[in-house]
């Protein structure tokens, strides 16, 4: 006969990771409210494709708060995705899958965080690209 | 009237898979779920498996899914439901014969959260321990659990994963976490915290709307979720 464990708990503790997990998802949720609706209404209601291009970025990362905002706006979204993500896998998965697509999450989501972040902080304007004038 | 059932029925010892077999009753349009059941047991088939006791809503020996619901058997009247009745044993747990599960692993979640009052200090003397009615009222929702298994069995989230505690586990907690008198929190927590704890749970309700007992057993949770969060629980420092 094939019963769950003990007492319904892996005995490995997990020093309240999920506990943390659980709230970073709520106030992450609610920052992301604020940032996403924020961008959406600059980006695609104020401005649109037609007159956004790389001067418009470029003016906007002259200024420190736009960094500021889009490297919140990367982290909460991209950890808050991937930990939904993860959050899934745990409930449809088991063994060695979960392992591996866990671990891949994992290192998909740290690459593209390096990604991003490296573009938000190193971007400098450059004349020859786009036409600074 | 005549009444309908479909029974998905399952011998061990004979049957590879369980198959529907169909029966039909005479009965009083205000009788019982149950006692459909009991007639079919006495007098058509007497192989039929199934657990009830106190016929009255009160032992929880009888949820099954009735109709593809979780209900009590001895709490549904079969003029409320449509024919034929279909009967089937409670999902995510084996079944042992008919409408036999194996609760084994269900009372073993119910142990592991300690669901008994624990006291550290020194028990009063010929005194009662006194609890106002204002914190009587923060568990009076969850001393009604009749450990029957409906809202479990209700779950996705336990279907997905046998090893996660489960809404009722969680109820008995809970009874126990918010009451003034007792002090075994921090005992509870490290099933409660877990991997397998109150985390798994993603608010689908389905165990609010499983509950013969119209316990709020999603609200239950979240109330725990929140004192662990809060760190509440946690073993004073
Ligand atoms: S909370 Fe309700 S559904 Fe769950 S075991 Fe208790 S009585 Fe049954
Ligand atoms: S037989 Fe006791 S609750 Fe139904």
């Amino acid at each position: 006969m094939t019963t769950a464990n003990n007492y319904g708990s892996r005995q490995r503790p997990t020093q309240g990771i999920e506990r943390y997990a659980w709230v970073f998802m709520r106030l992450s949720g609610l920052a992301l409210l604020i940032l996403a609706l924020g961008h959406l209404f600059i980006m695609h209601v104020f401005n649109s494709v037609h007159n956004i291009d790389y001067n418009f970025v470029a003016a906007r990362y002259e200024r420190l708060f736009w960094r500021v905002y889009d490297m919140a706006m990367l982290w909460l979204a991209l950890i808050h995705g991937m930990n939904g993500l993860r959050t899934i896998v745990d409930d449809y998965t088991r063994g060695a899958v979960r392992v591996w697509t866990v671990r891949s999450l994992y290192i998909g989501g740290i690459f593209l965080l390096a990604v991003g972040s490296w573009v938000i902080i190193c971007f400098k304007p450059v004349a020859a690209a786009g036409g600074m004038h | 009237m005549d009444v309908k059932f479909k029974i998905l029925r399952f011998d061990p010892d004979k049957d590879k898979k369980p198959h529907w077999e169909s029966y039909q009753v005479e009965m009083e349009p205000t009788d019982r779920v149950l006692d459909g059941l009991e007639l079919i047991k006495g007098r058509v088939d007497g192989t039929l498996g199934l657990r009830r006791s106190c016929a009255h809503g009160v032992c929880g020996s009888d949820a099954m899914l009735i109709n593809g619901k979780n209900l009590l058997a001895c709490k549904v009247l079969v003029k409320s439901l449509p024919q034929p009745i279909t009967i089937e044993p409670m999902r995510g747990f084996n079944v042992l014969r008919d409408l036999i599960v194996d609760m084994e692993p269900f009372f073993a979640k119910y142990r592991a959260v300690k669901p008994y009052l624990i006291e550290k200090d020194e028990r009063p003397e010929h005194k009662e321990r006194l609890q106002s009615p204002a914190d009587r009222e923060k568990f009076e929702d969850t001393t009604k659990c009749i450990l029957c298994g409906a809202c479990t069995t209700s779950c996705p989230s336990f279907w997905a994963n046998p090893d996660y505690v489960g809404p009722a586990a969680i109820v008995q907690a809970h009874r126990f976490i918010f009451d003034s008198r007792d002090q075994g929190k921090e005992e509870r927590v490290e099933v409660l915290d877990g991997r397998d704890g109150v985390w798994r749970c993603r608010t689908v309700f389905n165990c609010v709307e499983a509950c013969p007992k119209g316990i709020n057993v999603t609200k239950a949770i979240g109330e725990v979720k929140q004192a662990l969060s809060k760190g509440e629980l946690d073993p004073p420092k």
